[in-house]
């Protein structure tokens, strides 16, 4: 019969105030670890997410719902705007611009978002592809490793997209079968949430689903022309670039494509172009070609040719962070165009900021509760050491020495901590877990439950402190039981 | 072997007790009988380590007892002296027999479970081992209080008013018990009582006036 025994008895001897010390100490600190783990997890999300995007640019409004929704893909976006605003930043060689990816949005498929991009945005969260291929043509969609999990998609699954960010069957459009042609690797970023597809999908799934309704904009004609034309050219194996027949649309006769500047367009070094024969290209007779109908061509200068097309937002990265030009930028561009710049680290930060007002609430009443576990287990060994003062006695009177009492006492204290420890733990994770299909449902985020935040052995410390402090007048009352004193009152 | 000599105790100015000599050899008994207030209790904590008087030595064996410090006190204790209270006290949260066994482990002794056994047979308590303490009858707590007292094979056994919420046939028995047993284990019996149903039991009596 240890003393460790002995304390073990002596707490379970009382289940009752055992169980009110246990219910108050795992709630607070099972409330104190899920906090944790859920800001951990947030935090790493949205650090991860940061993908050292240092700039995002994009219709005016609330800079933070423009981050959130370009970023971390939740919210709404703020609004789209035209290529020709955004041409500037979108083009290549910007002396302050190392990398820009233009995002397209309005759609999702059961709740994962659809992207229009190009492949910029691959280099950006260092997205490698798992199985086939990346998307090029007309309503090719290359899926995250998440959704395709997720949803089950496979190479060659077919899709419909909907309209808005919900899964709602009602906004589907009719209009915009995708086909999956790859499936990207898992990085732990965003990325993996999202659906890519090129920026003419998403132009071509809109169009029609504005053209269902009304056709007031005149732009609409030309491009459900080429909508047919696409529909056509889907169905041909375009594997290889340079064979493309461009003779096909030759026929065709597109005022609009005269503002286009050529001369710019072959001065530039085209990375994205490597599978394209480029100087074909330049070779080719562009007054008579019709730009909206290369569809399969993933060139930026492509997508700038589309002026009066809009796309939804740009992720910038700086060739130099410390560049003055480039810190001036977001200001620049905030008063003196119609666009919105905002920098992801501040209004990360400010985002922080506000969320660190309710974490810090909910942290304040885990405290709480804590100190008042603590206050319960005080009580409840004052108590006991009342009932038990005739017996702590007796342990004296059989040889046992007063510093043994101190330490039965503490030890009592140390148990239920551990034992609070332990449970608050169980509690937090199996809390995360059963909360996280609803989470990841909301935000697209998965909460892993039972995975390490680095602040267990501090939550710990501070755990088996408070059952040592909790116990430690009880235990020092306990070393100075007066037996005499005890026993003679009998 | 127990002796003492000119013991006195005052709790203040008013409350003042001298106690006779005592002597009490190995397998040897003594009853100190007394009315309430005359200082039983007092004395017994003296004998027993419990209260260091103000003047006087108390000496076990060869040990003069409060010349041991806290410690070694509270040790010397538990492995030569046994105590029989007037209620019967025990560890509620543990069984009968560990009960027994928490008093060797207090006074430092190894566990010796067989020699537990033994007692409980002795003693009719066989069937209660795993008892708890509060559920078990009066004499039945009485018995393994003596059990208790019995279990680190002291050289001294003090009874406080062991049987004083015994009705006869138990208080009989108790007595008659603690005799037998202090003599098996070669040890001093002190009883301290009022209760003079058990004057007949002894031939060595001191009276406190």
């Amino acid at each position: 019969m240890s003393l460790l025994k002995l304390a073990w008895k002596n707490i379970i001897h009382n289940p009752l105030s055992l169980l009110l010390n246990l219910i108050l100490l795992t709630l607070g600190i099972g409330l104190i670890n899920f906090i944790l783990l859920v800001n951990h997890q947030l935090k790493d999300k949205f650090d991860k997410n940061l993908a050292e995007i240092d700039l995002v640019i994009g219709a005016k409004g609330s800079p933070l719902q423009m981050i959130l929704s370009s970023m971390y893909h939740i919210d709404a976006p703020t609004g789209n705007i035209t290529i020709d605003e955004a041409k500037p930043f979108l083009r290549e060689g910007h002396p302050l611009i190392k990398r820009s990816v233009p995002l397209s949005m309005g759609d999702s498929y059961k709740g994962y978002r659809i992207i229009g991009t190009d492949y910029s945005i691959l280099d950006l969260y260092e997205a490698k592809i798992s199985t086939g291929k990346k998307w090029q043509h007309l309503y090719e969609a290359t899926v995250g490793a998440s959704v395709a999990k997720e949803l089950g998609l496979k190479l060659g699954s077919k899709f419909k997209s909907s309209h808005g960010f919900n899964d709602d069957d009602d906004l589907e459009h009719e209009h915009g079968t995708f086909t999956v042609v790859g499936i990207l690797e898992s990085t732990g970023s965003v990325i993996d949430q999202l659906l890519l597809c090129n920026t003419e999908s998403v132009w071509q799934v809109h169009d029609h689903a504005a053209g269902d309704h009304s056709h007031e904009n005149e732009v609409e004609a030309p491009s459900q022309e080429n909508n047919h034309n696409h529909d056509e050219l889907s169905g041909h194996d375009h594997d290889d670039h340079s064979g493309h027949d461009h003779d096909d649309h030759s026929g065709h006769d597109h005022d609009d494509h005269a503002r286009h500047d050529h001369d710019e367009h072959s001065g530039h070094d085209h990375e994205d172009h490597t599978g394209h024969d480029h100087d074909e290209h330049t070779g080719h007779d562009h007054d008579e070609s019709n730009p909206t109908v290369h569809t399969s061509d993933m060139s930026r200068a492509h997508l700038l040719e589309h002026g009066d097309q809009e796309i939804t937002s740009i992720l910038i990265q700086y060739k130099s962070r410390t560049n003055f030009q480039a810190l001036s930028m977001p200001r620049n561009i905030n008063s003196n165009t119609d666009l919105q710049a905002a920098a992801p680290a501040y209004e990360i930060n400010r985002l922080y900021d506000m969320m660190g007002t309710g974490t810090k609430a909910l942290q304040l009443i885990a405290i709480l509760i804590a100190i008042v576990s603590a206050i319960s287990i005080f009580v409840s060994l004052l108590n006991s050491l009342k009932q038990r003062k005739y017996e702590l006695s007796l342990l004296r009177v059989l040889g046992g020495k007063s510093s043994s009492l101190l330490s039965l006492i503490l030890i009592e204290g140390l148990i239920m901590a551990f034992i609070g420890f332990l449970l608050g733990m169980l509690l937090s994770n199996v809390a995360l877990s059963s909360l996280t299909s609803s989470l990841s449902d909301k935000y697209n985020y998965e909460f892993e439950s039972w995975i390490s935040h680095g602040w267990e052995p501090k939550l710990f410390v501070a755990t088996i402190l408070l059952g040592f402090l909790a116990a430690l007048i009880p235990a020092i009352l306990a070393y100075r039981t007066d037996i005499h004193k005890n026993l003679s009152v009998g | 072997m127990l002796k003492t000599s000119g013991i006195t105790h005052a709790y203040d100015e008013k409350l003042k007790f001298n106690f006779p000599d005592i002597n009490c050899g190995n397998s040897q008994t003594l009853l100190v009988l007394g009315q309430s207030g005359v200082g039983k209790t007092t004395l017994l904590h003296i004998l027993a380590g419990i209260l260091k008087p103000n003047q006087g030595e108390v000496i076990i064996e060869d040990t003069n007892i409060y010349k041991l410090s806290g410690n070694k006190l509270d040790k010397f204790r538990g492995q030569n002296i046994g105590l029989v209270f007037q209620k019967p006290h025990f560890v509620q949260s543990v069984s009968a027999e560990e009960n027994l066994l928490l008093a060797q482990k207090m006074a430092g002794n190894n566990l010796d479970k067989k020699y537990a056994s033994e007692l409980f047979e002795t003693l009719n308590l066989g069937h209660r081992k795993n008892a708890k303490t509060y559920e078990m009858s009066q004499g039945e707590q009485q018995r393994l209080s003596i059990a208790r007292a019995l279990i680190n094979k002291p050289k001294v056994i003090l009874a406080d008013e062991p049987t004083s919420a015994l009705d006869d046939k138990n208080c009989e028995e108790v007595i008659k018990l603690l005799e037998r047993h202090s003599e098996i284990v070669n040890a001093s019996l002190i009883v301290v009582t009022h209760d003079n149903r058990l004057k007949d039991f002894f031939n060595n009596k001191v009276e406190l006036i």
